[in-house]
Order: structure tokens, then sequence, then C-alpha cells
């Protein structure tokens, strides 16, 4: 064999492994997408790579407005308006109260910033299984407990440290003659923010919106933790539906919900790829 | 306030550790302090080795597949972003949402055990779901195919720093193909290996969404994790005391791993 031979060999190999792990990725939503619009006997009957014989959209509408999770079969409807009406508001509340944050961090030398800053990098590690019994506690005392409300509060506090994170990162790079000069000119300090670092901090803020919306959005363990029939987050629903016992298991109308939960973080995913990888990165390695 | 809700809660949690809570929260320390019942439960015992099997399997494979993929990418090849986009999209997913679809794929009555029969082998078996002694592996299964595309992600941020000197200057001496990614470029991507490790090792520990999806702990309490556990002792079977302390050493676990990368990362702050 050739040098050429070698070389091409060794490509085609290559997309061939490339190829191979693609649709092993891919594999679970295409299993879901599919059997979504399965009717039951043929996922029973048949298995679950085949293509659809005939197409039903039958177990979305199940999934959507008919399936029993709480008391009522209400389908998984209600739980998706729960869950936006719970990520909308602790986005927007932990971004602004992020920013703030890295702006009070970078722009003003304060004693204890680092160690400040150290602490609130830690908590986004914690696990936040030592957090559950004192939130309970006080979602109980301010009244909160069981309701979507609770569960803003909950996420805005503990997206915070993310915010905080991603804000003074890009903060620090912010240059600090422009803030002088605003300060000479006797901007004071909301006018400083509001004025000239909030309007540059676009991307910032877009990697922040997009990666605490994906994070509570997704979110299980708070959601299974402080709330009730009535404020389930869509997750918890979707656990509920499937690991529910009685009755036959409706596979189809799983899948449909699975791909329910899943259709708002994966658009947030296809529409702005960028940013959200740019928040994982940003979340993990340095600033 | 954040400082209250995460270090005060942390604090009200260890004291909790070390009361007779049962149901409710008690603030009478407990004479014989909770931890040494802990430790002697058998649960927390199961629940702690499900944790060193699956984030030891979980961690290593993950690595090496993460690594794998990052290489394979960065090879000039054709639709790069595709791929990218493809190994890396079950991170924008819940755990709640994979975790349905992997328990029915797995699930041999209709899943992937079925597929082959239908395909012309009906010896086949493949029911580790099922089988206590298994179904961790299958948590571990879908924990790798969910976050193996991130760690990729770290590998390639890494990869694309890579001295292209020492690269050129290498394959000058003629080291080629997998020799050359051994013993130049593999070294060169310590800090990908530890951001990598640290961030696996974190979700290790806190995964709960996955197991509750998959498996729901089961069968019977086969894929317990001391999250799972801890959830389990403070909300349903009201020993809040013992939670809390597995709770603590759950937090004890992370800090090892985490504290020493968040000074590091401090450090290079303080002193570019």
């Amino acid at each position: 064999m050739n040098r050429s031979t070698t070389d091409w060999l060794q490509r085609a190999l290559l997309y061939a492994v490339l190829g191979f792990l693609a649709l092993v990725f891919l594999l679970p939503i295409y299993v879901m997408v599919v059997n979504s619009i399965k009717p039951l006997e043929e996922i029973r009957g048949g298995n679950l790579i085949s293509l659809p014989l005939s197409a039903t959209i039958e177990p979305w509408l199940q999934a959507w407005s008919k399936a029993q999770i709480g008391v009522q079969p209400t389908g998984l409807r209600p739980y998706f308006m729960n869950s936006f009406l719970m990520v909308i508001p602790a986005v927007l509340f932990s971004t602004l109260i992020g920013s703030l944050n890295g702006y009070v961090l970078t722009q003003f030398k304060m004693r204890g910033a680092t160690l400040m800053f150290g602490a609130l990098l830690f908590s986004v590690f914690i696990p936040f299984q030592i957090v559950l019994i004192p939130m309970a506690k006080l979602l109980g005392e301010l009244g909160l407990a069981g309701t979507v409300k609770g569960l803003v509060l909950v996420h805005t506090v503990y997206g915070i440290g993310f915010g905080t994170l991603f804000f003074r990162n890009f903060y620090t790079a912010f240059p600090h003659e422009l803030v002088k000069s605003a300060r000479m000119d006797g901007a004071g300090f909301f006018v400083l923010y509001w004025r000239l670092l909030l309007p540059n901090s676009l991307p910032i803020i877009v990697v922040n919106v997009i990666w605490q919306f994906t994070n509570i959005w997704n979110d299980f363990l708070f959601g299974a933790s402080f709330s009730d029939f009535s404020s389930y987050p869509l997750t918890v629903a979707l656990n509920n539906l499937v690991s529910s016992s009685t009755g036959v298991k409706e596979y189809n109308v799983h899948f449909a919900g699975a791909f329910i939960a899943a259709l708002p973080t994966l658009v947030v995913y296809v529409v702005s790829g960028k940013y959200f990888v740019r928040g994982l990165m940003a979340g993990s390695v340095k600033g | 306030m954040v400082g209250a809700c995460v270090y005060g809660f942390i604090a009200f949690t260890i004291y909790l550790s070390f009361t007779t809570s049962t149901l409710m929260p008690q603030f009478e320390l407990a004479e014989e302090i909770p931890y040494y019942r802990l430790f002697r439960l058998s649960t927390f015992a199961l629940s702690a080795k499900n944790l060193c099997l699956f984030s030891g399997l979980y961690i290593g494979l993950s690595l090496l597949l993460g690594m794998l993929m990052a290489i394979l990418i960065d090879q000039k090849i054709r639709g790069e972003t595709a791929f990218r986009s493809i190994f890396l999209y079950p991170m924008a997913l819940s755990f709640i949402v994979t975790g349905t679809a992997w328990k029915w794929i797995l699930d041999p009555s209709i899943g992937f055990e079925r597929t082959v029969h239908a395909m012309g082998f009906p010896n086949f078996v493949f029911d580790w779901i099922k089988d206590g002694d298994m179904a961790i592996y299958c948590v571990v299964i879908a924990a790798v195919w969910q976050t193996s595309g991130f760690v990729m992600a770290l590998f390639l941020a890494g990869l694309r720093g890579v001295d292209t000197e020492v690269m050129n200057a290498a394959r000058v001496d003629g080291a080629k193909g997998w020799r050359m990614y051994w013993r130049i470029v593999i070294p060169q991507l310590g800090p990908s290996f530890i951001s990598s490790f640290v961030i696996l090792a974190h979700m290790a520990i806190k995964s709960y969404d996955l197991v509750i999806a998959l498996t729901g702990g089961g069968p019977g309490r086969a894929t317990w994790l001391p999250s799972v556990f801890v959830y389990q002792y403070t909300f349903t079977r009201n020993e809040m005391a013992l939670g809390a302390a597995s709770a603590v050493l759950m937090l004890i676990a992370v800090s090892i791993v985490v504290i020493p990368y968040v000074r590091s990362e401090l450090r290079d702050k303080a002193h570019p």
C-alpha cells in the first residue's frame, strides 16, 4: 500500500468512528421522538428503533393535556406553565443581582473581596442536599412552602453564585479608565452601573440568562423538595408520570412527555449553542 | 443574603446532624452522635459503596471518551461544528428527561434487548437495569452519555492551546500519529484533566436526578447513592439527623475535591 492509500484509510476510519459515536449520541433522542408517535401496541410488539407504521399524535395530546399526574388528569400543561413562571423571574433576579455583585466586586476596592468571591465560587459547587432542611424551614416561615414563588426564591438565591462568577470575570476585563473618568465626571454608584456597565454587558448577560435558564428549568431536587401538586415544575411532574405504578405503562406518552420537557432547553441550545458552551466553559475553567 | 442562605444554612445542617431531630428539627444534642448510627447503617454503607463504584467508572469513562472525541474532532475534519453540537447536546437536557429515555431503552421488555431479539438474536440478554448487581452500571452508561461531550469541549479548548511549535518540532523529529499525542500533546493537557476531574467528581457526588428517573434507586435499594439516602431519611423516613449527617459527609467529599481547585483559581487571579 502506498502512502496516499493509508492516509485515505485513516481518514475513512476517523469518519467511521465519529459517525458511529454521533449515532450513539443521537439514539436516545431518536428513540424518544419515534416512539412518541407510535401507538402503544406497536411499541410492545415491535422494537424501539423502527419507524412507526401508523403515526399518531395521540400520545402527545395525552401527555400534554390528559395524562393523570396530580389528582386531576390535566396532563403536563399546567406544570409546563409552572416551570415558566418559576424560570423567568428567577433568571431575571439572579442575573440582576449577579451583575450587581460582579460590579461591586470588581470596581470597588474592598477588604475581603477575594475571600467573598472565593466563598461565592465554592457555593456553586456545594451539594444542595445540605441546604434542604433549613430552606424548607425558611420557606415554611415565609408562607412560601409548596408554591411557585418559593421555588423562584430558592433558584434566585442559588443562581447568584454562578451569576456573580460570570459577571465578575467579565467586568474584570472592563477598561478601568472608563470607569475612573466617569466617576470624575460625578457619576454615582447606580448611574455608573446603569449607564456604563450594564449597556456594555450584553454578551455576558446572554451567557448568564441561557445558563440559568437551562439549570433552573432542568432542576429536580429543589422542585421535588419544595413543591406540591399545584406547584410542581415540569421535571417533577414528568418523573411522577413515568414512575407512577398504577395501570398500564404508556411508553409512548412517557416519551412524548420527556420530549416536551426537553424542548425548551433544546431550542435554546440549537438557537444559541455558542453562548451555552461559553457558559459551560466559564463555569468550569477560569475567567 | 447569599452568605446566609449558603453558609448559614450549612451551619444549621451541621448542627442538626448532631441532634435528635426526627420529623422536625430539634435542638437537643443527641447522646450518641448520629454519625455513629449512620456508619452502622447498611443502607448508608451501600450508598457509599455505590458512590465509589459509580464515580470511579463514571469519571474514568467520561474522561476517556471525552478525550478520544476531542482528539478525533481535532483532526481538521469536515463538519466539525455538527459533530461538536451532537456530542454536547445532552448537557442541555434534564437528567429527568434522559433518565426517562434511558429507562425504557435499557428496559428488557421493550428496549434494547427486545430490539436485538427482533433483529434475529432471540437469546440475547441485557437486563442489567432489573439486576440488583448490575443496575448501577446502567446509571454509569446514562451519566457518561450525558456528560462526556462536556469533557470533550474542555479538552478541545485545551488542545487548541497546545504549543504548535513543540508539535512541529516533534513532527520534524519523526513523531507521528498516536505516538505524538501520547508523548507530546496529552502531557500538555494537565489543566483540562484537572478541570474535567473536578467537574465530574462533584457532579458524581451530587448525582440524584438521574438515579431517581432511571431506577428510582432500585431495584430494591441497589442504586442508592448518598444523595438518595439524604432525601429518603430526611423527608420520607423522618430521620432528619441522619439525613443531615450524610449531607454533611457529602459536603465534605465535595470540599476535598473542590477547595484546592477554588484556591488555585483565586491564586491565579491574584498574580496574573
